[in-house]
């Protein structure tokens, strides 16, 4: 049984997470997510379900809150727009030292600064490569419809509880902000308190009875004990790659040449996947649904079957870098992206396919990359 | 009589509280810290609320505050005590929680997370050692230094015209409605100390109340950031400190007290 409504995808995710089951969302306003706080607020989630709902003073208050409220052995998230994000990297740096579950919300805009409110995916780098200070890296998520923004509340809190570390759930302000179709999922109940102790009281602070006590923190003054943290942190990274690696691949069968892309590019990708069906070009898209773990292997395969790839992003070209580490120079791989907030059209990305894959690809002489962002 | 016979366990005034580790301090001898947290620790203990406490240690000389006290606790960020505290406490409402947190923590890169707990009035204990300097890091300039006094990063004394004065937090965040107890205490002698240790008890039967926040300042020496012995540094305290900080109650059952 599910419910179908017709929302937007920030709209959609704040309602997950209330029938998720979640105990705590700690929120501060900024555009293109603001929805999120606000669909929370007008829900009355503590009437609801009795999660706690706070507008923070900060981002930076607003992660700590969550840091808090994760130690506590309850599911805890925030969500915010790229400099809200870049406030709260410490925050998630120190989550993922003190091995605690958690989410994170960024529904990214346009940058560096205060860039604009509109759409972007420049900050990839950001989030696959660690993003905040230390040895470490996050699980990330990235939809691409609002049935995705959604479902991967849910999704990303198993994987936080699995492997007791920060996930970042990656959209942007078209996901954000677009009206979908979404089934709802029913109601879950909350852990009661005594399920918490019971299940997460051997590491979460829930009061130190009969057993040793619970310390949550990220520091070792020890450098052999330090060492064997990040270590530790490194096993869980492995093993997200080998059981929890998402990705979807769209007309790869017959494919020539491939379009890789995540999240709101995806969408637009696919669409270019169908025109340049039209036109008699075998085009696939890969789609990485987890951008940390990345489809790495896969792409390596895929590279003996096609001629060329496109890295469609919205930004000045950042996930073809794992691209490229992933193909190992066997075919020629590009990138493509307005940025700045703009959006390309499938048309444009096709053109950027004929003009920089089919075309000069294969003869291997590459544009600069200046002229490949207009 | 014999050493061993005044010794015997029955006779001692001053014993380890249980509740603290047997984790040897990692302060130096005569800093004030080690007192706060046995001062906590016993209120603590004496209420017998140990499986019900949850406390938030900070970055700065007590960061690690989780090695001495045998009581679930988290460790926070620097200045985000009071975030975290929040959090913990409106998960776990029923539960005593409590920052312990020193002057640049609390008053410099946490003011906004200070102010703002604060002024929603959550149910806290927030344990603020003021020593007017940054202990940790090697005796820098603090939110709290006073005025003319050096440290490593105002070696000529501080100034006030470019470095601003002594901010006094506590009579600060007292004027918040959400503040419901609001004091400033000294631990350098017995006497003191157990007047502190009074306003800790008051501090978390507060909590039990529901009543807000309580709000414990401890002004304290730091004799190796201020370079001196630690009787020097004690005494120097009282001649300096404390008529900038002056003791006392500020606020109590949130009523401001006339000064
Ligand atoms: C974000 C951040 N900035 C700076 C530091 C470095 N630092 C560690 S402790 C400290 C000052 C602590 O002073 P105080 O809060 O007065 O406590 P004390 O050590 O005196 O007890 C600073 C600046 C840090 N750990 N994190």
């Amino acid at each position: 049984m599910s419910e179908l409504k017709l929302m937007k995808g920030n709209e959609a995710l704040a309602e997950a997470a209330i029938r998720a089951g979640v105990d705590a969302y700690f929120g501060y306003p900024i555009t293109p997510q603001s929805e999120v706080i606000e669909h929370l607020m007008a829900e009355r989630p503590e009437e609801r379900t009795g999660m706690v709902v706070l507008q923070a003073e900060s981002e930076i208050a607003a992660i700590n809150m969550v840091y808090g409220a994760a130690s506590t052995g309850k599911k805890a998230m925030t969500s915010s727009s790229s400099p809200g994000i870049s406030l709260k990297l410490e925050g998630i740096s120190y989550l993922a030292g003190a091995e605690l579950p958690a989410v994170i919300v960024n529904v990214v805009r346009g940058g560096p600064g205060l860039g604009t409110i509109q759409p972007s995916q420049a900050d990839y780098f950001q989030s696959v490569k660690g993003g905040g200070h230390g040895d470490f890296k996050l699980y990330v998520l990235a939809p691409a419809s609002v049935q995705e923004m959604s479902d991967f509340v849910e999704d990303a809190f198993d994987i936080a509880f699995k492997y007791r570390a920060p996930v970042l759930i990656l959209s942007d302000g078209l996901i954000g902000q677009m009206m979908e179709k979404v089934h709802l999922k029913d109601q879950q109940k909350r852990m009661t308190d005594e399920e918490v102790i019971e299940k997460y009281g051997s590491w979460a602070v829930t009061g130190k009875t009969d057993r040793e006590r619970n310390i949550i923190t990220s520091l070792d003054l020890d450098p052999e004990k330090m060492e064997v943290r990040v270590y530790k942190l490194l096993k869980k990274y492995d093993q997200m790659e080998k059981e929890d690696l998402r990705y979807e691949k769209i007309s790869c069968d017959d494919a020539e040449y491939l379009f890789v892309a995540y999240g709101s590019s995806a969408r637009i990708a696919q669409k270019a996947v169908s025109l340049a069906r039209k036109k008699g070009i075998k085009a696939g898209l890969l789609r990485p649904i987890t951008l940390f773990p990345y489809p790495k292997h896969q792409l390596f395969e895929l590279a003996d079957q096609v001629k060329g790839i496109l890295s469609v992003e919205l930004n000045t070209g950042q996930m073809v870098e794992d691209v490229q580490l992933a193909v190992q120079h066997k075919v020629p791989v590009e990138h493509f992206g307005r940025t700045g907030g703009i959006i390309h059209t499938p048309e444009e990305v096709l053109e950027a396919l004929e003009d920089k894959v089919i075309i000069n690809g294969c003869i291997g002489n590459h544009k600069t990359r200046e002229s490949s962002i207009l | 009589m014999d050493v061993l016979e005044i010794i015997k366990p029955e006779n001692q005034v001053f014993c380890k509280t249980k509740l603290m580790t047997d984790a040897t301090l990692s302060y130096c001898p005569g800093c004030g810290h080690g007192t706060v947290h046995n001062l906590t620790i016993e209120v603590i203990d004496e209420m017998a609320i140990a499986e019900d406490t949850i406390g938030v240690a900070p970055v700065g000389c007590s960061v690690l505050a989780y090695d001495f006290m045998n009581i679930d606790m988290t460790q926070a960020a620097h200045g985000r005590a009071p975030a975290i505290a929040t959090a913990i406490s409106r998960l776990w409402p029923n539960k005593y929680v409590f920052t312990y947190q020193g002057d640049g923590d609390l008053a410099a890169i946490g003011t906004a997370e200070t102010l703002h707990a604060c002024n929603r009035g959550e149910n806290i204990v927030v344990i603020f050692v003021n020593n007017g300097i940054y202990g940790m890091t090697g005796g820098q300039m603090a939110p709290t230094t006073l005025c003319g006094m050096r440290t490593s990063t105002s070696p000529y004394g501080r100034e006030i015209e470019n470095m601003g004065s002594p901010l006094k937090i506590t009579e600060l965040v007292a004027n918040l409605p959400g503040v419901f107890y609001a004091t400033r205490q000294s631990v350098h002698t017995h006497k003191h100390a157990r007047k502190a240790k009074k306003a800790i008890r008051k501090a978390f039967e507060n909590t039990r109340l529901n009543k807000g926040v309580s709000f414990v300042e401890i002004v304290s020496n730091c004799n190796s950031g201020w370079k001196m012995t630690p009787l020097e540094s004690n005494q120097w305290m009282v001649d300096n400190m404390f008529p900038i900080f002056p003791l006392g109650d500020i606020k109590v059952d949130a009523k401001l007290k006339k000064s």
